[in-house]
Parts: structure tokens; sequence; C-alpha cells
């Protein structure tokens, strides 16, 4: 019996690495410790009521920037090791399939586990306050977003100590990813942990696709709209377009695995290629989903910093749609070593350099945005110059490895590495930074401390340079990527060490981040007016944090930067306010099953990662039971009566 | 006053049930997406049969003729639901629902039978890349029809619990969609996967 | 919801339907054309049942303005193409390297 138990558990767990013990005791204590704290201060109640069984955007919104910071401490250790590994020739500090864990966590996490729930807490967060609108078109399935997010992002996570990582790289080519190259759970554990996350992607882009078409305040036209609302729209189309392809392609690799099939076996006449075309087809606008977003806070930290209207709004406009639409025609440059043929591999290189084009617009536009504007070098607007910089060099590397001849040289070498950090952290990871620190007030009710925060930026922007520019030349140098290591005879150790210090640097960058936000609960700056940046649209015009139903009255707003304009008309001297009617709010009530049946669909993939089928049983029949559940829920609303916004309003200082 | 306010509720639950079949059409283009992924992958794979059988050696087209037209007639008879619910008629959007389930009921009675008999002769998901390709989508859709019925069936309760308001006015016209997309898709499999297959 | 329909739409999609399907089961069965106007033909007819379906079942023409879920759908059909022809193109290649 006793044999059993060990058996079982020296498969089922992780072993043999002191540094996974050291994680297994780590999520141990601090699990304890976040029970101990709940009981402690008789807060269980407070948590399902106010977080768990939440529909309110803002908080949803709140929910998935807290994951996604964690998940970024996540990636961002695992790229410290992968570097700590590479900074000298011949090291022992990671064995092969230990680094290969590593970087296929590393990629996977920052995509789609820290970047796509950053995101869509800003979109959260900003979007139904930038329309003028209440809520979502349907705030039950935003909550389902978070939790299928939630519980999809823990079951990948747990592979780490459970069952063992993927190793296959982010994307889990076949054959490598197979059952006769990788028998064990840690392919499940990917497709699984993404798919059903996916969904909550999917949910997403239908749900603010609706919002922001439908719910906008009254006057608000398409082309009045804020950029970063037009930005959301367009990567929502992106999300709803090419979401459903990534997740018929795992599904179908999971098929391989769990029912022997051949979809992209070496046997049975399968084709692996076909995986990876299918799965670019979704992971080359899966870029343009997280960087569309990032160039529409760049329009709103532009504008508002430089006190001016966005240079050129139809272009900016345009060239969103150009992109997001060109975006769907590029894949192919993804594997153009892979033996398409020559005629392919060209349409694909010129539908790839086309799509610089209407990117270079954007870039002019911020320019000519700044130029004689009044800068104020806030963080944000820090970042945003950062970024400038910093995404230029990377979209004119991403030109060099469109030229499908050229790219046979840099294709998977440290080049190609070096080129999507420029555009990833350049241009995502910076935006959602700048974004966050911009819409933090309307948040939480104060501002993040500024000298942290700049400090912060700075080892950011520096360290990134530092780590990633000695990687075009080793690119060069003949290094490729996904190496565990290299020997002295390949003259790479002075670049990569350098390359080492970078990352480091950016990891302080990051410690300063989370002193800055710590310090600033306490100290930072309380933003009394609800306008902390003297802003132009339609979020600043409400209290900081938001009130639970947003406006109060729904405000009429006909013109671009609707805020700066109603500002303008309120300074006038013969400005009268109008007498505005209050009415009761329709609200939707909190409900506990997005969380429950998000619970379930966990327990449906952990059975589906272990082949358990009578897991996979009970954890389908209870997704089942709570979709009838939710069918059946009719009473899902109430509206707050009058006497309570007033009180609210007024609690908050204001006058309606 | 409360007249208004009432009247004012109504437009603004009406709204958002208008809403949410909007919603609905989105998600079914996710789902055309789906099916669109699966049927490219059944083309490129179609002749990439190993040692296995090809689809003229193992489809019986008559079996499929039946699936196509009780099929079709379900979605025919989905409408009638639907005319009855303009026609404000409960129990005769009952009596077409399970007129509907029972189509298709039929269909995936008859699938499952086909899918028995292709195991059978050792045609399996695991033979082919052209088996898997084959059994994935035309199973793909043969579960979201048999989630449909059980969608079905759960309406109709509601419906004899709530009889026809607003809400449950959209949830069939929701189910009608989903319904007839279903029966859009099989259009295309039984062009594509059936009758490509035997010629 | 808009979308009403007569009995008469529903029996006219229907019908239309079943000429649609029992054409193309005909044409196969009896090998009436060459391979490849056969499948031109199966093809264009099952891309006209789908508009049957689409107008006389779905009434996808009386959805209220603005028509966001034609423009969807509009949309989804030229990426399901794209993705279909792409992918047939670039393995066909591939097959050919074979």
């Amino acid at each position: 019996m006793w044999e059993k138990i060990k058996d079982f558990s020296s498969g089922f767990f992780v072993t043999g690495e002191p540094m996974i013990y050291g994680a297994d005791v780590a999520i141990v204590l601090v699990s304890l410790a976040i029970v101990y704290v709940l009981t402690r201060y008789k807060k269980w109640g407070w948590l399902w009521r106010e977080w768990l069984t939440t529909v309110d955007h803002k908080k949803i919104g709140i929910m998935y920037i807290i994951a996604a910071l964690l998940m970024l401490f996540r990636g961002g250790v695992d790229a410290l090791l992968m570097r700590t590994q590479l900074a000298l020739p011949n090291q022992h500090f990671l064995d092969s399939n230990h680094y290969n864990e590593i970087f296929t966590t590393h990629g996977t996490i920052m995509i789609l586990f820290m970047a796509m729930p950053l995101m869509f807490g800003l979109f959260n967060i900003a979007v139904p306050l930038q329309i003028g609108a209440r809520d979502v078109a349907y705030p039950f399935l935003n909550a389902v977003s978070f939790w299928m997010f939630f519980f999809g992002a823990l079951l990948f996570n747990l592979s780490f100590v459970i069952g063992g990582s993927p190793n296959a790289g982010w994307l889990s080519y076949p054959p490598l990813s197979e059952i006769p190259y990788s028998s064990g759970p840690g392919q499940n554990f990917y497709v699984w942990g993404i798919n059903i996350s996916g969904i909550g992607s999917t949910a997403t882009g239908i749900n603010f696709l609706v919002t922001i078409l439908k719910m906008r305040a009254p006057g608000m036209k398409l082309m009045k709209m804020p950029l970063f609302t037009w930005s959301v729209l367009a990567s929502c189309i992106l999300i709803i377009f090419t979401f459903p392809v990534f997740t018929a392609t795992l599904a179908m690799l999971y098929i391989d695995r769990f029912l022997g099939g051949h979809f992209f076996t070496m046997t049975g006449a399968g084709n692996p290629m076909m995986y990876i075309n299918l799965i670019w087809m979704w992971g080359h606008p899966e870029v343009y989903i997280v960087v569309l977003p990032a160039f529409g806070i760049f329009s709103e930290v532009v504008a508002t910093f430089s006190k001016k209207k966005i240079f050129g709004y139809k272009s900016m406009v345009f060239s969103l749609i150009l992109i997001s639409v060109i975006s769907y025609f590029t894949w192919a440059h993804h594997f153009f070593t892979m033996g398409a043929g020559a005629d392919v591999n060209t349409f694909f290189a010129i539908a790839t350099m086309a799509i610089a084009i209407p990117t270079g617009v954007k870039i002019f536009n911020w320019l000519f945005t700044m130029y004689k504007g009044r800068i104020e070098f806030s963080q944000p607007m820090l970042w945003t110059i950062g970024f400038i910089v910093c995404f230029v060099i990377g979209g004119a590397t991403g030109v060099m490895l469109s030229i499908a001849p050229a790219d046979y040289q840099y294709h998977n070498s440290y080049f190609l590495i070096a080129h999507f950090h420029n555009t990833l952290i350049g241009g995502v990871v910076f935006a959602y930074l700048a974004g966050l620190i911009y819409w933090w007030p309307k948040m939480f009710g104060f501002k993040l401390n500024d000298r942290l925060g700049k400090w912060a930026f700075w080892f950011w922007n520096i360290g990134f340079y530092v780590c990633f520019l000695p990687q075009y030349a080793l690119g060069f140098m003949g290094m490729t990527r996904r190496l565990y290591t290299y020997g002295w005879d390949r003259g790479w150790a002075p670049l990569n060490f350098v390359s080492t210090i970078g990352a480091f640097l950016m990891g302080i960058g990051f410690i300063f981040q989370a002193v800055q936000i710590i310090y600033s609960i306490k100290h930072g700056e309380k933003d009394t007016t609800g306008d902390p940046w003297n802003g132009r649209t339609l979020e600043w015009s409400i209290p900081s944090p938001a009130p639970h139903y947003n406006f109060a009255v729904v405000p009429y707003a006909p013109e671009q930067d609707a805020w700066w304009e109603m500002k303008k008309k309120m300074q006038d001297p013969d400005y009268k306010k109008e007498k505005v009617e209050l009415e009761p709010i329709h609200m939707p009530k909190n409900t506990g099953i997005p969380f429950i049946m998000s619970f379930f669909w966990f327990i449906a993939g952990f059975g589906f990662t272990f082949e358990w089928v009578w897991m996979i049983v009970v954890g389908l029949i209870g997704v089942a039971a709570t979709m009838f559940a939710r069918s059946f829920q009719y009473d899902d609303d109430y509206y707050i009566p009058v006497e309570e916004i007033k009180e609210t309003e007024s609690a908050m200082g204001r006058v309606v | 006053m409360m007249s208004a306010i009432t009247s004012q509720h109504d437009h603004h639950v009406e709204e958002l049930e208008s809403l949410k079949v909007t919603g609905f059409w989105i998600f079914l283009v996710t789902d055309c997406l789906i099916f669109g992924t699966l049927f490219a992958t059944y083309a490129v794979l179609v002749n990439h049969i190993a040692n296995g059988p090809s689809g003229k050696e193992i489809f019986e087209l008559s079996g499929v003729t039946w699936e196509t037209f009780i099929l079709l007639t379900s979605s025919f008879t989905s409408g009638l639901a639907m005319l009855a619910m303009h026609k404000g008629n409960k129990k005769q959007i009952i009596n077409w629902l399970i007129v509907t389930i029972l189509l298709g009921m039929s269909f995936v009675g008859l699938e499952v039978r086909e899918f028995a008999q292709m195991v059978d002769e050792g045609a399996t998901i695991s033979t082919s890349a052209f088996l898997t390709a084959f059994f994935t989508l035309v199973g793909t859709h043969g579960l979201h029809v048999s989630l449909g019925i059980l969608w079905m069936i759960g309406l109709i309760i509601q419906l004899f619990q709530r009889g026809l308001n607003v809400k449950t006015k959209r949830k069939l016209t929701v189910i009608g969609l989903y319904w007839h997309f279903l029966d859009v898709v099989w259009i295309f499999i039984f062009t594509i996967v059936y009758l490509m297959g035997v010629m | 919801m808009e979308n009403h329909g007569s009995l008469k739409s529903y029996v006219t999609g229907f019908v239309l339907s079943i000429i649609l399907t029992i054409i193309p089961l005909l044409l196969v069965t009896n090998h009436a054309l060459s391979k490849g106007m056969l499948i031109v033909a199966i093809m264009t007819m099952a891309v006209l049942q789908f508009v049957i379906q689409l107008v006389f079942f779905m009434h996808i023409r009386e959805s209220e303005k603005p028509r966001y879920n034609v423009f969807a759908l509009t949309l989804g059909i030229v990426f399901v193409i794209t993705i279909v022809v792409g992918s047939m193109w670039i393995m066909t290649f591939n097959s050919v390297v074979q």
C-alpha cells in the first residue's frame, strides 16, 4: 500500500529538482498563509460576495491585472533562470530538459497568461468608462471569461510541481509534442490550460465587440470614439476570428495524444507541418491582438501629456483596421524555411512588409502630436517615448526578417529572439505598464509614486537594450534559439554575459515597481478630482475610484475628446449646468456560477491532462449542470434607487 | 409614474435581450471558424489514407442521405416552432420542438450507427490521418447537435415553468439560430466529405 | 425581435433546400459530369443552399440596422475561405516536395 503511494507520488509530483521542492514548499506556505489571513479576519464572506461572484467590469479588471502581475513575476523569474544558465559557457545550473521546460513556460506565460490578461484587465477598466457606458454588454460572460482564464492559468502553472511542465516550446510543435516524444502529462497541461483560458478570451472578444458597437453614450459616433476604444475594437475583431483556430488546433493535437489520432504524427500519414500552418494562423494575429491596444494606449497618453488632440485621427483609425486585416495574411512568414515554396513565401513576404506601412503612419502621427505640444514627462509619457525607440527597432528588424531568402539566415536565431522581444517588450509591455500607471488612479483613487516609477522605467529601458541588443549580434554570429548551453570556442560568451546583466537590470526595474505599488498604497497622492492628469476622455469625468454604476447620468458625448470639450464648455462664463433627473439604474446581480463552472472546467481539464476518465466525466457533468443552472436563472438583475445614487455621488463630493 | 418606469424597464429588458441575439450571431461566427479549421485540415489530409480505407470504400451514401433529409426537416420544424412563437402559441411551440428533438435524436442515432460500423470494419480514428480528420469533423458536428438537443429539452421545461415572455422568446430565437447553423454546416459536410468522398 | 418570416418563407426554404440536396446527389451517383465539373456544381449548390437557409430560415435580411451580424458573418466567411484555401495552397507544395 505504502509502495503504491510512493510509486504514484514519484510520478505524479515532480521530483529530483531542489528548485521545485523549494517551489512546493513556497506554494504550501503561501496557500496556508492566505487561508489563515482570510479565516483570522473573517473575510471568506467578503471574498465570495465582493470578488468571487462579482460581475462588475471594474473589479474583474483589477483581478485580471493582479493575476497578470503575478504571472509577470513567474515569467520573469523564468527569464532570469535562462539568462543565468547562458551567462557563461558550459554551465550546469540547468540541465537541458529543465531549460526546455523553462523557455516553454516563459513564452506561454508571458504571452497567454501575462500579456493577454493584463490587456483584458485594461479593456475592462477603461473601455466602458471611455464610451460612457454603465457596463459591458454581457456582465455574466465577462465574469466567466475571467474565471476561465484563472483556472486555465492555474492548471498550466501546476504542471511545474505536478506531472511535469511541457517542454516543447511555447507553441508545442509536433512531432515533438506528440506521444512518442512527449509521453507525460506536460503537453496535456499545455493544451487544456490554454484551451480553457482561450474560451474566456474568445468570450471577451465577443463581449467588448458588442459593447463598443452597441453601448456607446448617446451622440458618440464611431469616428468620435477614443482611440484606445478603437484599438480594442480592432483587437476584438482579431480575437473573434483567430482564437477559434487556436482552440481547434490544440484540440486536434490532444486528439492525437489521447485517442491515437494522426493529424500531426509522423506515422499514419499525418502531417506535422499542418499544425505549424494552423497554429501560426492564430499566432500571427495574436501578436497584433496584443499590440493594437498598446497603440491605443499610446494614442491616449501622447494626446493627454502633449495637451493636444491626436494628429490624424482618421488615419489612426484607418491604419488600425488595415493592420488588423493584413495581419491575417502574413502567417507563413513564421515558417519560410519549411518548404512551402517560393510563390507561397513571396506572397507572405510582401504582405508582411506591407504591414509596416500603416504601423509607420501611427508612429509619425504620435510624433506629430508631440510636435509643438506642451509635453509633460509623466511616467506614462516616459514609457511612451521608450516605446517609440524600442518598437521601431523591432519593426525595422521585422522587415529584415520578412525578406524570405534572408530569413533563411535569421530564422530561429538570436536575431529573431531579439526582434520579437523588441516588439513585445518595447511595444506591448511598455504600453501596458504605461496604461496601468495612467488608469491606476481611476481604479484605486490614488496615483503611483513618481520617483519610484521613474527609477523603474530607467532600469527597464536601459536593461532592455543591454539585454537584447547583444542578441542581434549573437544571431549573426550563429547562435540559435533554445540552446541550453554553448562552448567557449564559439566566442559567444562576452555578449551572453552582457545580455544577462541586462536581464537582471530589468528584474531590478520590476522590483522597483513592486515597491512602488506597496509604497503608494500607503503614501500615494490621492486623486480627489477624478481627473488627475487633466485628461481628455470620459473616464476622467467621474470620481476615482469609479462608483459601481459608473455614470450617475449618462453623458451626451458627440465630440472627439468628449471630456476635454465638456471641460472647455464649463470654463465658459455663460455655462449653466443642466438640471438632470436621476433615474434608477439597472444593474446585474452577482452570481457564483462563473466561478463554479470554471472550477468544474478545471476538474475536467485536470482529468484530461492525466487521462483519468472518471475525473473528466465528473468535471464535464459539473460544467453542464452549472450551465443548466444558469439557463434556469431568471432573476439576475436589480435597480439602484435614486436615493442611493445621490448618496454615493455626494460621498464622493459630487452634486448631481 | 409607475407605468412610465415599468415601460422603460420593459424597453430596457427588450434591448438587453436583443443584444443577446446579436452576441449569439457573433458566437456562431466563432463556431464557423472552428469548423473552418476542421474543414481545412480535412481538405489537406483527405488523401492521407496510410494503410487504411479511403472515403469511397467506407462511406455509405444511403445512410448519409437519410441523415441529411432528417436534419433538414428538423431545421424546418424548428422554424415552425418559431412561427408558433410569433403567434404566441405555447403548446404548438413545444410540440414542434419535440418533433425537432426527435428528428435530431434520429440523426445522432444514425450517425452513431455509421461510426460504429466503420470502427467494426477496422476504420478507426487512429487508422490514418484521413480518418482522424473525418471522425473529428463529423463527430464535432454530431456533438454540437447532441448539445442542442439537451438545450432544447431545458428550454421546453422553462416554457412549461414560465410560459412565453421576453426572455423565453429570446432563448427560442437563439436555439433556432443555432439549429439552422448546424444544418448549414451539415450541407458542407455532406457535400465536401461524403459527395466528394464517393466521386 | 423583428425577424418574423411566414409559413410561406419556411416552406419555400425547405422545398428549395430539398431540391438543392437531391440534384447534387443524383449528379454524383450517376457520374453525370467530369470530376472537376462535378465539384464545381455541387459546391455551387451547397453555397446556394447556405444562402437560401440564411434568407428563409435565419431571416438575415430582416435584422435591424446597423447590420453587424451580416458584417461579422461576411468577414467570417472571408476568413474561413482564407484558412481553407490558404492551407491547401501552402500544404500542397509541401506534399510535392515530399
